[in-house]
Order: structure tokens, then sequence, then C-alpha cells
């Protein structure tokens, strides 16, 4: 537990250095917790919610302008994906096109202090991936007009409830406390959520700060997708198994009835 | 009551579930069929990925498959020699349609291949039943004045390596049957299915097989060929979920029970007449899904997955 806290405190920092490097007038720093740095997939599982909250921790008098802003950002594991376009041929709907999508995240939700185009600019963006567009990598994509296809994966995924941006979601009090809530749909992958942090002034990034939801399933969840996974033979024989004695039972059970 | 299934990932209604599994046990258990043509677009219905759905259904199937042959063989309505050799038929036919399947997938049509596959067979089988079947009860209705048609001696008496099937009262070559089993099991591989629906209509009109053996022996087939499936889905695709799976086993072994049992009490050439319409419903579904303009043109799928 305290090794898996260290690395998830280490590494994004050793990570983010480069790349976020803020800006020395500004020193203002990011310290920010979970409600849970687990969660637990067990048969009843229908969502979670979880809280971020955290504070500014500065030296100097807070700075009047421009504002500070925060971000902060839950993604879930990256996916291959591939995208398909149907079109009409010969009078029938057939798949024609199709855009391979490298990295997608199976869940993605921003929530912001303000809108976003207020609070974060487009280099920085970029530079960062921040929102959903720049979240979605997809390299080689030869098609014409392979933008819509992405498009069409955020929409698709904005109705399932996967994809959120919730512009002005976060509270900021005294430009020193934040919160807020993210509600992760029933339909969860299992793996590391990275949440981040971002603290803006002006469209530009002053800190940042990265750690990992663990998200899990337990129990018989667990336990099924373990075997299925290690040990498919046995797996498949045992789905045969329970089966064929459902099968007798119900016949032998339906006798007995009528008899 | 929401339930997380382990595999398929997803929270699905068990309620929902277990009356998926009550409908399609029933119509196997009426029928004689599988159900494997209804399942898997029930279950993507209820929001389970379609490669789950195809190897979970198949899992289902094998249940009620064995709780309806059980039921059929307390009525001796099972020809055991007949099922053999149609099985023998099926596992080539089940080979060379995992053959055909991955030489579709590699020229990336097996989607339309898989749809056009259903729209055509469930659409013609559908058709010769409804007519054939519609034909007997209007006969029927008019009065026994009409003999009942004698059995025919046409081409499949003539073959070779004559075998009594005692059970069914033919004596014909097991070169039908097998052919029969063959291209079911071909279109098994293909669709998905456990091909009931071209079983039963085939060991009726081809075969000439005795109503009253037809479902119990087309179970027993399907059994087999599902049974193989599930397994090699397992194996390869690891896509069977074994909680979806255990929720449609309970719906679908009760209604299969009740299924034989309404089975039995309707004639023959009204139960026929039921299952074209089934089969002609879901046709007339998957016909419009590829006429109609769909509701979004795009749709995501994990990579490398062909369904």
């Amino acid at each position: 537990m305290i090794r898996r806290l260290a690395r998830s405190l280490c590494l994004p920092l050793a990570l983010s250095v480069a790349p976020l490097a803020p800006a020395p007038l500004l020193a203002e720093e990011v310290v920010a917790g979970l409600s849970q740095n687990r969660i637990a997939i067990d048969t009843t599982f229908t969502g979670s919610e979880i809280l971020v909250f955290g504070a500014v921790k500065r030296e100097e008098p807070i700075a009047e302008a421009p504002p500070l802003q925060v971000i902060v950002t839950l993604e879930g594991p990256q996916e291959e994906l591939t995208v398909r376009r149907k079109s009409r041929v010969a009078g029938i709907w057939v798949n024609t096109d199709q855009v391979d999508v490298d990295h997608a995240p199976s869940y993605y939700a921003v929530a912001t202090t303000a809108p976003l185009r207020e609070v974060l600019t487009d280099t920085e963006d970029l530079r960062n991936s921040i929102t959903i567009n720049r979240a979605i990598r997809s390299v080689g994509a030869t098609i014409e007009g392979a933008p819509s296809f992405v498009q069409a994966l955020v929409r698709l995924r904005e109705d399932e409830g996967a994809y959120e941006l919730d512009e002005g979601a976060v509270e900021l009090a005294e430009d020193t406390l934040f919160r807020t809530r993210f509600r992760l749909p029933a339909n969860l992958r299992e793996g590391d959520y990275r949440a981040r942090i971002f603290l803006t002034r002006g469209g530009r990034i002053v800190d940042a700060h990265e750690t990992v939801v663990d998200v899990r399933k337990v129990g018989l969840e667990r336990w099924l997708f373990v075997l299925s996974r290690e040990q498919p033979a046995l797996y498949g024989l045992l789905a045969l198994m329970i089966a064929a004695l459902a099968g007798y039972a119900a016949s032998a059970g339906f006798a007995w009835l009528r008899r | 009551m929401q339930i997380y299934l382990p595999i398929a990932e997803v929270s699905v209604n068990a309620f929902l579930l277990l009356g998926l599994g009550g409908i399609v046990g029933l119509v196997s258990g009426m029928f004689g069929v599988g159900g494997g043509f209804l399942i898997t677009p029930l279950l993507f219905f209820a929001g389970v990925p379609p490669a789950i759905a195809v190897a979970t259904g198949a899992n289902q199937v094998v249940a009620s498959s064995v709780s309806g042959l059980l039921a059929h063989i307390r009525r001796k309505g099972v020809d055991f020699r007949m099922g053999w050799v149609l099985l023998a038929g099926g596992m080539t036919g089940s080979g060379l349609g995992i053959f055909l399947f991955n030489l579709l997938s590699r020229l990336g049509q097996i989607d339309l291949a898989v749809q056009l596959c259903y729209v055509v067979f469930l659409g013609s089988v559908g058709m010769l039943m409804f007519q054939e079947s519609l034909r007997a009860i209007l006969r029927q209705r008019k009065g026994p004045q009409q003999l009942p048609k004698r059995k025919q001696h046409g081409w499949v008496h003539r073959m070779p390596l004559k075998m009594r099937f005692r059970a069914s009262g033919l004596y014909i070559s097991v070169i039908p049957p097998f052919l029969v089993g063959l291209g079911v099991g071909v279109l098994a591989a293909i669709m998905g299915v456990g091909g009931g629906f071209v079983m039963v209509p085939a060991m009726i009109y081809l075969l000439g097989m005795p109503a009253k053996v037809v479902v119990g022996t087309s179970l027993f087939q399907i059994l087999f060929v599902s049974g193989f499936t599930t397994f090699m889905h397992a194996l390869t695709n690891q896509s069977v979920d074994m909680v979806l799976a255990l929720l449609l086993i309970v719906g679908g072994v009760i209604g299969a029970q009740i299924g034989t049992q309404v089975g039995a009490r309707l004639k023959a050439e009204q139960l026929r007449i039921l299952l074209a319409l089934l089969v002609l419903a879901v046709c007339g579904k998957l016909a419009l899904e590829l006429l109609l303009t769909p509701a979004d043109l795009y749709s995501v799928v994990p990579k490398g997955r062909a369904a």
C-alpha cells in the first residue's frame, strides 16, 4: 500500500517535470486527495462516485489576475478501437470505411472551474492532452475525413456516459480549496484510472498533480475473469458442465413435479 | 436488480436476462431449435457486446438442449442412430464453416456475409415451412377425403450405404442425412447458431422423418454442435461469460420444460406454422436493418474483432 502510494506520487511528478515546468513567478502548488484510491467491482456493482479534492499551497499572497482556475481529469485504461462507417451499396447498408484508433481511454471525464476556452490555451492542451479530443490518438489514418470518425467516437461515448466534459463542475473556494465529483458508470472496465489536476492562470498551466485510482474486480468476478484468461480450456469445460447440469436438473425437477 | 457481468464488463438487469433466457428456452422446447438465432440479437439489444453474445448464447443453448433432449428421450422421441449420422456430418461441416469464416474475415466482409446468410436462410426456410404447413392445415379443414401422402421413393432411396433407422421408421442411405448435417454444420459455424431452424425442416422434408422424432433428434445434434462452439469460443476468444450464461440458463431450462409441454399439445402443422412465423419475423427484422438508413452511420468496435 505504502509502496503503491509512493509510486503514484513519485512517478507522475518525475514525468511531469519536463513538460510542465511551472512558471517560477507564480509559485503555486497543488495538494490533492481522492475520496477513495480503489474501487472494487463486485457482482452488484452499479457504478461509483469519486470525490477529488485539494488545496493550493503557496508562499506568497494570492495573485489577483489572471484568475486561478482548476482542471481535473479522470481517465480510464487505454483501448485500441476501430470506428466504422456504413454506406449504401446496391441498396443495402454495409460497413465500407473504417479508421483504427490506437489509443482511446475507456472512460474520460474533464471537470473545470469555468468554460474550457477561458481556462486552457490550445498549446497547453496539445502538450498535456487534456481535452477529450486530445486524449484520443489515431495515427496512420489514411482515409479522407478521419477526424469525423474521431468525432463520431466521442459523440457515441458521450451518449453512453463514458466521456464527459463538465465545465464549471469544480468548486474553488477562496482561490485555495477545490473539489469536484465524478460519477463512474456501471459499465466500468478494470484497470488504473489516472486522475490529473491542473492549476492554470491565463490559460497557462501553473502546476499539475497526478494520482491513480485502482479499479479492480473482486470476489467471484475476479475469480471467473482470471480463470477465463489463464485456464481457458478449464473455463470452457466448467461452462459446459454447469450448462449440462442445469439442463438435467430442470428436466429431472419437472419430471418429479408431474408425478 | 442490476448485475455486473465479469467478462462482458457491463452491468445488466438480472430479471431481464432471466426473461430472455425463458423466452428462448420456451421456443427451444417447443420447436426443437436451439434458439441461437434469437438469443444473439436479443442479448445485443440488452447491451451485451456482440462477441460475448454469440459465445454465451451458444453456452445457453447447451443447457436448454440438454433439458429439452431429456424430456424427449423420456417420450422416446429421439432417433439416436440418425442423430449420430447427422452429428458426424455436422462436425465435418463445422470445420469447413470455420475455414470459410476465416477466409471471409480476411476479405473484411464477414459482417455482411453473416447478415446476408441470416436473411437468405431464415427467409427461404421460413417461407417454405409457412407455405407447406398452411397447405397441410387447409387440407385437414377440408376433411379426410384426401388420403395422406405416401412416403415418396425418390432419389433419396436409391443411394448406396443403406441403414435402418428404426425410431424414424426409415430404411435409407446414410448419405442424405450426412449431407444435411454437413450443410447445417457449415451454416452453424458461419452464423454462430446451432442450426436447428434449418435442421428441423430438412429432416421433415428432405429425409421424410416422422414429426415425433424430429424435434428430439434435432436437439441431440444441437447439443453437441453448440457444446463444441462454446468450448472453442472459450478457448480462443475468452468470450463466454459464465454469470451471463447462468442467468440465461436458469430462465432457459424452465422455459424449455414448459415449451416441451406446450409443443406436445399442439399439432405438428400448427407447430411448424408458428416456427415459420417466428423465423420470418427475425428475418424481417434483419432485412430491415440492411435496408433502412441506420440511426447512426458510425459504430465502435474493439480492434481486431470480426463482430
